[in-house]
């Protein structure tokens, strides 16, 4: 397999603090290789370390030990402005200047590329409407950045960031603090501007799921000062994920992608059988009432659900008794007294 | 963009127009009214009928009215540079206690020197004795704005950054003080004249030492306007985009040092001019692009600071109050009505 050259390539790396002699690793032994038009994610639960990882690849702080190599070179050896010109970034950092517009933010990210006096050329033109187009962010720009909602605000920083033009954007947590449809927007917009553009795109974040569907690449970090990279399905598959993620009181499941919050506090006495839209759901509400769905068809209950114009419609099968059902909820009402908690 | 652009325009040209009045206006008016058709004749070709006139114009007037607008260009963009430098709306010279520093620079020169080296004596001493004042008392700000960026660095809470300052000015007042009363009385009321602040000290070749410094500050105010923009997004982005914070922020400081030192070395500490200035131009223009901002700044400190020249001339009669006291009474108002407007202060420094 014909291996391209990496954008961004780390060997034996340890990060941490260093602060009046005394050091605290958060991770070390770090070998990763990052490939232009690639989406990666870097997840790992809180404290892993996932921060100081994008801030020591950002430049913003020194590792401890090892190499980062960005686009064939020592990050240590490149001037901030030749860095400015491989890598840009999309921070966490709160911007207090409200009173910049959506467009002023976006020309800021020309930065490395204009004059003493910041005067703006053809290219740099055509550079800013190019990432305003990529980001779609066209109804923004006049708008100040107080008057953006987080989303919107997030978008902005990220044509900021293209407007740079940059083979290597690095991201952190650039889907928090957005509510769902906006997290999936921008990780498809992370998608496709990988896809389409060639670059190379880091992200940390905390979205399991969206991760699983969009990441070409996934990086998990441990709390133990490790990092897996792997395809998604890779990791999923090794269990890596299950381990990473493991606490008490919730479990990730392999079959599904998803975390299962609510563990069967009962032995599994139901079987699920019938159309999979509606089993899925029934599926999900019976767990959350503590309620263990059964492999096998001759479990104590067995449940038959289908698809019908209204959503859902079962039938509950229990020892010598059956019962018709139109919604999940009344499928729960009917079966948790069958049931009772122990 | 466009529109921004003609409004920034038309703001400029707005400006210009006031200040060009004011400025006639501020020589026309005085204890003595001077006829505008006179004023023009005496600028323009240095004659005049009324030799009265023409020596109150040359000497007197004429130069308090460019002191003025030194004054006025320099301390609002030290303001504007230390509000984008330290992300603080309430950030300014006096408020953070740098003027308090250009104090303490001028009290070493004017109550250790001993008698030989009062005011008056200074300014026996020519050029010479210009630089030595503006030379301590760019040091002296120079020693409490590092001081200040050393604990900001440590500091995020932007109140918290304030009543450090206001404790560093307090600081740096009682040694002055504790210099004043180890001072003989004449060198004492010499030092209390200045810090009333005053316009019309500033004659003949001080004039043209203020000048250059203050047009030196100001043109790398100018250069830096391109950095001082890409730290408005903070310093983490501004690192990001190439810009070295270390060297940007020495060259920052350096400039207001020079600007608000020099001004306040010769016109005395003079308040809220700093910190309300770059507000109002703010909003004037709508803007943030220190690109545009710098030159307005200058043009709204130049009309603001000739107003109030105006005002402490208290036009008709023979009296005349410290500059001080006018821009105080202008310029709190303004800051008060900052803090009203915007609850959250956090976001509203730009």
């Amino acid at each position: 397999m014909i291996n391209p050259a990496a954008i961004l390539e780390t060997r034996a790396l340890a990060i941490g603090y260093r602060s009046s002699g005394h050091e605290r690793t958060v991770a070390a032994q770090l070998d990763v290789r990052l490939q232009p038009g690639n989406l990666v994610c870097l997840l790992g639960s809180n404290g892993a370390g996932k921060s100081t990882l994008m801030r020591t690849l950002g430049g913003l702080q020194p590792a401890l030990s090892g190499q980062i190599i960005i686009d064939g070179q020592p990050l240590g050896a490149l001037k901030p402005a030749e860095l400015a010109r491989k890598l840009s970034l999309v921070l966490t950092d709160r911007i207090d200047a409200g009173n910049l517009t959506a467009r002023e933010v976006v020309v800021l990210g020309r930065t490395p590329y204009t004059g003493w006096l910041g005067s703006l050329s053809e290219n740099d033109h055509s550079k800013i409407a190019q990432s305003i187009e990529q980001a779609g962010i066209s109804p923004l720009l006049d708008r100040h950045m107080h008057q953006l909602s987080d989303g919107e605000r997030q978008k902005v920083m990220l044509a900021r960031a293209l407007a740079q033009d940059t083979p290597l954007i690095l991201l952190d947590e650039p889907t928090a603090h957005l509510d769902l449809p906006n997290r999936v927007e921008m990780m498809r917009l992370l998608h496709t501007l990988a896809r389409d553009t060639r670059k190379a795109i880091l992200l940390s974040t905390h979205e399991l799921d969206l991760a699983l569907q969009t990441a070409d690449e996934v990086w998990l970090m441990h709390a133990d000062g490790t990092l897996l990279a792997g395809l998604p399905e890779d990791l999923v598959l090794n269990g890596s994920f299950e381990t990473t993620f493991a606490r008490n009181g919730f479990s990730f499941d392999r079959a599904t992608g998803t975390f299962v919050i609510h563990r069967p506090v009962d032995t599994a006495q139901i079987y699920l059988e019938g159309a999979v839209g509606p089993v899925f759901w029934a599926r999900r509400a019976l767990e959350r009432e503590g309620l263990g769905i059964s492999r096998y068809r001759d479990a104590p209950c067995r449940i038959s659900a289908a698809d019908t114009p209204d959503g859902f419609e079962a039938e509950i099968f229990f020892e010598n008794l059956a019962f018709k059902v139109s919604s999940v909820q009344e499928l729960i009402r009917q079966i948790r007294p069958l049931f009772p908690l122990r | 963009m466009m529109q921004g652009d003609q409004r920034s325009g038309s703001m400029f040209v707005f400006l210009g127009v006031l200040a060009v009045a004011l400025f006639c206006l501020d020589i026309m008016l005085g204890s003595v009214a001077i006829p505008f058709k006179e004023v023009f004749r005496i600028i323009t070709s240095g004659e005049s009928d009324n030799r009265a006139w023409l020596f109150i114009i040359e000497k007197i007037r004429l130069p308090k009215a460019i002191t003025a607008i030194l004054a006025g260009c320099a301390l609002s963009v030290s303001g504007l540079q230390m509000q984008t430098l330290f992300r603080n709306p309430l950030a300014g010279p006096s408020e953070l206690g740098i003027t308090a520093g250009a104090g303490l620079g001028v009290a070493a020169v004017m109550l250790a020197g001993g008698s030989s080296a009062s005011m008056y004596a200074i300014s026996q001493l020519g050029i010479s004795g210009s630089w030595l004042i503006i030379g301590m008392a760019s040091m002296g700000s120079a020693a409490v704005l590092s001081l200040i960026l050393l604990i900001a660095g440590r500091i995020r809470d932007n109140v918290i950054l304030l009543i450090v300052g206001v404790m560093i000015g307090t600081i740096t007042l009682s040694i002055i003080s504790i210099w004043q009363y180890f001072s003989q009385p004449e060198q004492l009321q010499e030092y209390i004249m200045w810090t009333f602040g005053s316009l019309g000290g500033v004659t003949g070749y001080h004039l043209y030492v203020l000048s250059a410094v203050v047009i030196a500050g100001l043109l790398l105010a100018f250069a830096s306007s391109k950095s001082l923009n890409a730290l408005l997004l903070g310093e983490n982005y501004a690192r990001s985009m190439g810009l070295t914070v270390g060297r940007t922020r020495l060259l920052i400081m350096f400039s207001t040092s020079l600007l608000t030192g020099s001004i306040t070395a010769f016109c005395g500490p003079i308040g809220f001019v700093g910190i309300a200035i770059p507000h109002i131009t703010r909003s004037l223009l709508g803007t943030s692009n220190h690109r545009v901002l710098i030159p307005a700044t200058c043009l709204t400190g130049t009309v603001l600071l000739l107003l109030c020249d105006i005002i402490a001339q208290l036009p008709g009669s023979q009296t005349v109050i410290p500059i001080n006291v006018v821009t105080s009474l202008l310029g709190a108002p303004v800051v008060i009505w900052i803090i009203i407007r915007r609850n959250n202060l956090r976001s509203a420094f730009s």
